[in-house]
């Protein structure tokens, strides 16, 4: 049993998690994000596209990372765009970029409790957390070994654990599922799920599968623009068999996706 | 702080009593949490049935803590974790900066003709450094970094007092010992100037790039004419030891009017 601080105990007076209206953030000089309204609450949400559809540039913008061009971006009830003070904020996310660096020396914990650090946790609460960030992700026999030394899909997890050591209340994933192996995704799916019950978590993918199993809502965005939002039962009921793919979801996001682009050419 | 409870409740609370019900418990232990008097008159009550059984978890623990593998010694460097890889990777720039105020140092002793160089490349001397501690090239994990609450100028500045830390020392020692031919304060002083404008451009294009600009600026504008003239130019005569100071001063206060711009990718 542990105690409850008055943090945790606080009402939320704010209705998303994550709350975007007609944002704009570029990526170089590309306008990646193009008036996207996006409204998220506490749950999974899969974020779905082709390349270059916005993902990893709308990702970065709820990250703070980047600055919007354009538009309101609000986190927790606090609006992050133009000058605003983002550090409140900033200690409620998680953030695992698509290609995340790290430093080779260091070891999983090192690299953990570093990232806690940065993140702004008490120091005393600092090593029990990157514990149990690291147990989280199955990582506990690799705690001390050097971050060079790990595989791909063992970095993919270290970089899942420094993203959660601070219990984010807004966790955003830009493709984690890349290079797990098939048991290991049924692991982060588990994860994910148990991460979803109290906190607002934003996964970006390519694998439609991954979405069904473990997200609540799925967000479909084209061009920088939102196609569609709704549960992955309700994307499975948009397609039917005249469509491309292997499982009632993959027909529907293909589904959306055509009569989307259909749409966009008349 | 809620009431004492009474000797007598410590205990029947000390004997586990069934007759005690769980309100009265629950306040008890309550109690005992936030109240190191009572917590001493319930060790006095204890019976001899639970000291046995604590005695037997401490001789459990003790075993366990002996078994266990030791504790892991300290790191190397001795440093927090931190700021090892800082180091790691601000070393290489650092040398390279020491070998050529060195190699500047060997010429202004064997071309006594010349201006001195290690004077007209002091100011040059912490930019590659402050380029790398704060740039994509030089953090690995500057996509991370730069989304946690602690990035922001104070961090800048943290890395940049690092590097002046270890470039400072180098050039006071060119100082000392006379390899420059010049006062210590023309040698410092456009050194922190240059320091203060690289951030103060970083918050705009970047600091990498503005240290590669201001270094660009300063060779072609500076160096290059008073070599070619073998002159040393106004701006590095004592009399304009004032004129850096107050220049130092502005730009680290125009830093400080710009920090909400570091606390995102751009500065990167």
């Amino acid at each position: 049993m542990r105690a409850v601080s008055t943090a945790e105990t606080a009402t939320t007076i704010h209705p998303w998690a994550v709350h975007a209206e007609a944002l704009k953030v570029r990526a170089g000089r590309h306008l990646a994000v193009d008036g996207l309204d996006l409204s998220l609450g506490t749950g999974v949400h899969g974020l779905l596209g082709r390349n270059g559809a916005g993902k990893t540039t709308l990702m970065r913008a709820i990250a703070t990372v980047l600055k919007p061009a354009g538009g309101r971006l609000t986190l927790l009830g606090s609006s992050v765009d133009g000058r605003a003070d983002l550090r409140q904020a900033r200690r409620a996310l998680g953030y695992l970029p698509q290609h995340f660096g790290y430093y080779p020396r260091f070891t999983v914990r090192e690299f953990v409790s570093y990232m806690a650090w940065l993140k702004e946790m008490p120091k005393r609460d600092i090593p029990a957390a990157t514990q149990r960030a690291i147990d989280r992700v199955g990582l506990s026999a690799k705690a001390d070994a050097k971050l060079r030394t790990l595989s791909g899909g063992m970095l993919r997890r270290a970089g899942v654990a420094q993203a959660i050591v601070n219990d984010p209340q807004v966790l955003l994933l830009d493709e984690p599922t890349v290079g797990l192996d098939p048991e290991q995704r049924l692991d982060l799916r588990e994860l994910l799920r148990d991460l979803g019950t109290d906190a607002c978590v934003l996964v970006s993918t390519h694998l439609v599968e991954d979405v069904v199993a473990a997200c609540t809502e799925v967000v479909l965005i084209n061009e920088g623009q939102l196609v569609w939002q709704g549960t992955p039962a309700a994307l499975a009921e948009q397609g039917d068999e005249r469509h491309p793919g292997d499982s009632p979801a993959e027909r529907g996001y293909s589904a959306l996706l055509r009569s989307h682009l259909a749409e966009a050419t008349r | 702080m809620t009431t004492h409870p009474t000797l007598n409740e410590i205990a029947r609370y000390a004997d586990g009593d069934p007759g005690l019900d769980e309100a009265t418990v629950w306040s008890i232990e309550v109690h005992l949490e936030s109240c190191a008097d009572c917590r001493a008159r319930l060790a006095g009550s204890t019976t001899a049935e639970s000291r046995a059984l604590v005695a037997e978890v401490a001789a459990a623990v003790d075993r366990g803590i002996a078994a266990g593998p030791a504790p892991r010694s300290r790191s190397f460097f001795r440093t927090p974790v931190r700021q090892r890889w800082f180091v790691a990777a601000l070393l290489p720039w650092v040398a390279m900066t020491a070998g050529v105020l060195g190699t500047a140092a060997l010429l202004t002793y064997f071309l006594s003709e010349l201006p001195s160089i290690v004077l007209l490349l002091a100011p040059l001397a912490p930019l590659p450094g402050v380029a790398v501690a704060w740039s994509r090239l030089g953090d690995p994990a500057w996509e991370l970094i730069v989304g946690t609450p602690s990035a922001g100028l104070t961090m800048l500045l943290r890395r940049t007092a690092g590097v002046l830390a270890l470039v400072i020392p180098v050039l006071a020692a060119f100082a000392v010992l006379g390899a420059s031919r010049a006062d210590p304060a023309l040698m410092l002083l456009p050194c922190l100037a240059f320091t203060a404008a690289t951030l103060l451009l970083g918050s705009l294009v970047g600091v990498h790039r503005a240290a590669i600009g201001l270094m660009a600026a300063w060779a072609a504008a500076v160096v290059a004419p008073s070599l070619a003239t073998a002159e040393l130019p106004v701006l590095l005569q004592p009399p304009a030891t004032g004129g850096w100071v107050v220049v130092t001063v502005v730009l680290a206060a125009l830093t400080l009017l710009r920090a909400h711009s570091f606390r995102r990718l751009t500065s990167f």
